[in-house]
């Protein structure tokens, strides 16, 4: 447990040392600043201030999804492609570590910023809930499904970055898959409706869906825990085959 | 292959670039896992146990890559951590490192400004936290300066009650240091022995340095042809037209003679013919080419 501790204080030291997470901040709360106030200028026009889950709250969670997009793969790019990129990466895997505690401490400490970056945004419903008191707990399972939906993307974006030791090409192929899956998500019969139900069984965000509605369906938290699992599972046998890779 | 390294002694694995050193060592410090075989470190099997040999093992691999946005005690207070020290454990630990290693005066910069000396300190300031059993040293002093190469070789003589394994393709650093020779090339074995035992080898040699004017594919195929002859090794000409070698032989005599008149007879003008007591590297140059190597 001690080793384990000691690489999440180092890569939480390595996060928010370095400017790129406070740059990620800024914009992740700037963006989702904006999104909360046109969502809310909508509810009042358009949705008359009822209903505040279905026509407010849905729709800023739909939208805070799309930045989470963005400034996912900025967090999780640098973890293992960096190590790869120095060199670093050989003298960790040969401390008394399993593979299983590195992963999950960068895993781990990326989450940690992404749950800071989620809990900066409670300002908007606590601004809103002193000005008209509403039901919490559906919020609470809102917040709950993005952190899921978060960590699921986290995990992938761990996985491409041990793949490549380039901190671009790692962001940019994490970003580009989670775009087309959120594409996908909000016109997924354009594809062909044969493949429909496939597509939406596999999609990260219609499992969110019900989340942003609040809405715990067990089977949703099984689906992310699963894509974690497999991602994670994937970085795992990326750092064995090292020695079909290092190629001198 | 197989080797051993007995507690306490300190052992090196030489061999030219590309001959398996570094892989050697990556798969005592279980980065790399054998196809086949074992290794054990302080009698761990490294495959069955990897964490247990990690354990008494420390590592300073041939490029040291060190975090650069943490300071000198951040980064060895962070491998102390990993390590599975804590509290004041860890501190006094990190304290004996920084001393030892003579880091004090920068163990509040940051790695990424350290000089290659510095740096190169750091490795094995890490290397040695935890008081692992075992050290696995590869290329120790590779790219530092002669200053700097001393420096870091008399750390390692320091270093008491330990088993040590560094990897180097200099002879006298091997001669230096170490108590055993492992030489290896093309990922082979060729010999081991006690540096002692290598210059008592060497002691029957005798090595000729020869200058030619001819082509040198055509002289240096003459010259390992002559009988007598166990190794030749082309050296750098001064001028152009002109070729030279490293002839070894146990018996000079001889060897001089036919030597002359294999010159002469491919017409070949001799402009130097002198015999010396041969260095250890011709020894090494010698066992790798008879491993068909080098």
């Amino acid at each position: 447990m001690r080793p384990f501790v000691a690489l999440l204080r180092k890569e939480l030291r390595s996060y928010f040392g370095s400017p790129l997470v406070y740059l990620v901040a800024a914009a992740f709360l700037a963006y989702t600043g904006y999104y909360f106030h046109s969502d809310l200028v909508y509810f009042l026009t358009f949705g008359f201030g009822v209903n505040i889950m279905e026509n407010f709250w849905q729709l800023l969670f739909m939208d805070v999804r799309l930045v989470l997009i963005f400034a996912v793969p900025l967090l999780t790019m640098r973890l293992f492609a960096e190590e790869r990129r120095l060199g670093t990466l050989e003298l960790l895997l040969t401390y008394p570590l399993r593979d299983g505690a590195v992963v999950a401490a960068k895993l781990g400490a990326c989450l940690v910023v992404i749950a800071a970056l989620l809990a900066a945004t409670l300002v908007y419903p606590a601004w809103v809930y002193h000005l008209q008191p509403f039901a919490l707990t559906p919020l609470a399972a809102a917040y709950a499904g993005l952190f899921l939906l978060a960590a699921a993307c986290a995990a992938y974006g761990v996985f491409v970055s041990s793949l490549t030791d380039s901190q671009v090409l790692a962001g940019f192929l994490t970003s580009m898959p989670l775009l087309l899956l959120w594409l996908l998500s909000w016109n997924e019969a354009a594809i062909g409706l044969s493949t429909l139900p496939l597509l939406r069984a596999v999609s990260l965000f219609n499992h969110f869906q019900p989340f942003a509605v609040g809405v715990i369906d067990l089977r949703d938290v099984f689906y992310f825990a699963w894509a974690v699992g497999v991602f994670v599972w994937a970085t795992l046998r990326v750092l064995e085959a090292r020695q079909w890779r290092a190629g001198r | 292959m197989s080797f051993a390294v007995a507690r306490g002694e300190v052992a090196a694995l030489l061999g030219p670039n590309g001959s398996g050193k570094s892989t050697v060592m990556r798969m005592v410090t279980g980065y790399f896992s054998p196809t086949a075989g074992t290794v054990r470190v302080a009698g761990v099997d490294v495959g069955a146990d990897p964490l247990g040999a990690r354990r008494r093992l420390g590592y300073l691999p041939e490029q040291v890559t060190l975090y650069p946005d943490l300071t000198v005690r951040r980064y060895l207070s962070f491998v102390a951590g990993v390590r599975g020290l804590r509290g004041g454990r860890a501190r006094r630990a990190v304290d004996e490192a920084l001393a030892r290693c003579h880091l004090g005066e920068v163990a509040d910069r940051l790695t990424g400004k350290l000089s290659k000396g510095y740096r190169q300190r750091v490795g094995l300031a890490q290397a040695l936290l935890g008081d692992p059993e075992v050290l696995v040293l590869d290329e120790p002093t590779v790219g530092l300066d002669p200053v700097q190469t001393v420096e870091l070789r008399e750390l390692i003589r320091g270093l008491v009650d330990r088993t040590v394994l560094l990897s180097t393709h200099v002879l006298s650093e091997a001669s230096q240091l170490c108590t055993r020779v492992v030489i290896l090339a093309r990922g082979r074995l060729v010999a081991e022995d006690t540096t002692g035992g290598l210059v008592r080898r060497l002691a029957e040699l005798t090595r000729l340095t020869v200058r030619v004017e001819g082509p040198a594919d055509a002289v240096e195929r003459t010259l390992a042809a002559l009988p007598g002859v166990v190794g030749v090794e082309r050296t750098g000409a001064e001028t152009p037209g002109e070729a030279a070698f490293v002839v070894l032989a146990p018996d000079p005599r001889p060897v001089q003679r036919r030597l002359a008149a294999a010159m002469v007879a491919g017409g070949w003008p001799l402009l130097e013919l002198r015999a010396s007591p041969p260095a250890l590297e011709d020894l090494f140059v010698r066992l790798v080419a008879a491993a068909g190597g080098g």
